[in-house]
């Protein structure tokens, strides 16, 4: 007899609250497929900026995402600069850098903390909630802020960072970075973590192409993509870092590239900053007219490549707007990862490729062959961290 | 691989086919192409030189509906953008998701927000729509406006 049950996860992502809903095939324990719907909450940004000035486009964008909420503007800054061949000064390169980072930061250590709470470490998600609250605060201090900063227009940024706030700057990145370093170690040498997460929903390098995933999802597969050293734009070029890999492509492989990161993160901004000591000037190109033409702009988002492509007729207003966010290409290789896997797992493994957040909670859990029985995402969560409790277990180990 | 090879074999490649071609070197190359070629050309692109695929944009002009389909050479910092013009009484055009299966979201994107039809799609539904949304219209074509 055919015990082929339909799971159906949403039309809000179990762990990152997002409007997405899943149906997970289920055998047992097992999955066997999963299906994707989204479009729960379109808002037809596209359409919009059609009716919206270049200058008041950057705004609009910047609307799309709220962890990642520079990322958008970035990009779209980049293609109407790369439309109109504006070069921006030297300061608003370094400034642009200090943000994205910062937000890559706080962005990753968020995941980080989600990514502990839903396999039931919770002691993990509120120590790295703790040191990522030190972050918004830089950032309200930088640009006024602690999300939507509204710092990029064409031709460069709109706030300069001032002489006297580079050392609560730097005091906060040191303090991160320590923090940052014990959370690492800890993960990295956790017995439990490794047995949870090692070899569950690889992504294979082959899958990773055909499904042009990107970001820390491709780099965790072993793909060495990164818009900032490969499309330099901002100071990414002016400055020394390195693009982190794995070849591994699991669920642990992806948390070891966001945290390496992290580091990388810091590095950049430090010598940034200490560039913003002698690279004095404008902090933003004056931009007259847009002429027309098309134009592309990428930006390295925490989740992985922004596109925007901007074309223009001469007006003020732009004719189309597309975007790409990187969760477009990346949600799609679930269908690689998640098949094959428990249930128990399933819940990680989607959370695996960092999905933006917002919105409320709300899974539904029917039986298809009874109709009767009804999860919610409380069950799965508790699935998931039940799991967690037994490895403790059998490894004699107790569970924080 | 060697800086400007890629454009160069890609140019060889598809010779005369090319309707237009515009370049904003060292990074960007914008290359028209007829509508019945873009299934080989893609496959030339992304199985043969490795190019990874960004996304496709549809772009609705007032002399026919345009579908563009960006690829990036990561290593050497080009994007490569295939254009196919379609005439506004006939929107059809050969998917590419049976070889590209990052295409898939995106070209149903397009067919519901643009009108446009994608021959051989794997998996034609709808994507970001409501189901009851009315057929035959396509909100992201010019001449909906905002507040309809």
């Amino acid at each position: 007899m055919n015990r082929k049950t339909i799971i159906p996860i949403g039309p809000y992502h179990p762990l990152q609250e997002e409007p997405e809903f899943f149906e997970l095939e289920v055998e047992g324990e097992k999955v066997i497929d999963i299906n994707v719907h989204i479009g729960y909450n379109h808002r037809s940004i596209e359409k919009i900026a059609e009716s919206k000035t270049f200058d008041q486009m950057v705004f609009l964008v910047e609307r799309i995402c709220g962890i990642c909420s520079t990322s958008h503007p970035i990009a779209n800054c980049n293609a109407v600069e790369d439309l109109a061949g504006i070069e921006i000064p030297e300061r608003a390169r370094y400034i642009r850098s200090i943000v994205g980072e910062l937000e890559r930061l706080h962005s990753h250590l968020l995941w980080a903390g989600l990514a502990g709470h839903f396999i039931g470490y919770n002691t993990l998600w509120m120590w790295i909630w703790k040191y990522r609250e030190p972050i918004l605060e830089i950032f309200e201090a930088v640009t006024g802020n602690r999300n939507h900063y509204a710092m990029m227009i064409p031709g460069g940024v709109r706030r300069d960072i001032k002489e006297e706030d580079i050392p609560f700057l730097s005091k906060g990145l040191d303090e991160a970075e320590r923090k940052i370093d014990m959370v690492t170690k800890a993960v990295l040498d956790d017995p439990v973590l490794a047995a949870r997460l090692k070899g569950v929903g690889i992504l294979s390098r082959e899958d990773a192409i055909n499904y042009c995933a990107v970001g820390p999802t491709a780099r965790a597969s072993g793909i060495p993509i990164d818009v900032r050293r490969d499309d330099p734009y901002a100071a990414y070029d002016l400055v020394d870092w390195e693009v982190i890999t794995q070849e591994e492509g699991d669920v642990f492989a992806k948390a070891v590239v966001r945290l390496l990161e992290c580091f990388e993160s810091i590095k950049i901004i430090r010598q940034c900053l200490k560039m913003l000591r002698t690279v004095k000037g404008e902090i933003a190109a004056k931009v007259k007219e847009i002429p027309p033409g098309e134009g592309i702009g990428r930006h390295e988002a925490p989740r992985g490549e922004v596109f925007h492509y901007v074309r223009s007729d001469g007006s003020n207003m732009p004719v189309r707007l597309k975007v790409r966010a990187p969760t477009y290409v990346n949600l799609p290789t679930c269908k690689a990862t998640v098949p094959g896997e428990s249930v128990a797992d399933a819940a990680i493994i989607l959370a695996a490729i960092d999905p933006c957040y917002c919105c409320t909670e709300r899974i539904v859990t029917i039986n298809k062959r009874t109709g009767q029985r009804e999860l919610n995402g409380q069950d799965l969560l508790r699935l998931s961290r039940k799991k967690t409790e037994k490895i403790c277990k059998n490894m004699g180990r107790r569970n924080v | 691989m060697v800086q400007q090879d890629v454009i160069k074999e890609l140019k060889e490649k598809l010779g005369k086919k090319i309707l237009k071609w515009e370049e904003k070197p060292p990074k960007r190359y914008y290359l028209t192409i007829p509508r019945e070629d873009i299934l080989e050309t893609a496959n030339f692109i992304f199985k043969e030189q490795g190019a990874r695929f960004i996304i496709e944009s549809g772009v609705d002009t007032p002399r026919a509906m345009e579908i563009l389909y960006h690829f990036s050479f990561d290593e050497l910092n080009k994007i490569v953008t295939l254009k196919v013009l379609l005439p506004k009484d006939r929107c059809e055009v050969e998917s590419i998701a049976p070889i590209i299966p990052g295409a898939n979201w995106i070209e149903r994107e397009i067919a519901e927000l643009l009108g446009v039809k994608f021959l051989n799609h794997p998996d034609p539904r709808r994507l970001l729509l409501a189901e009851d949304w009315p057929e035959g219209e396509f909100p992201l074509r010019q001449e909906v406006r905002e507040n309809q």
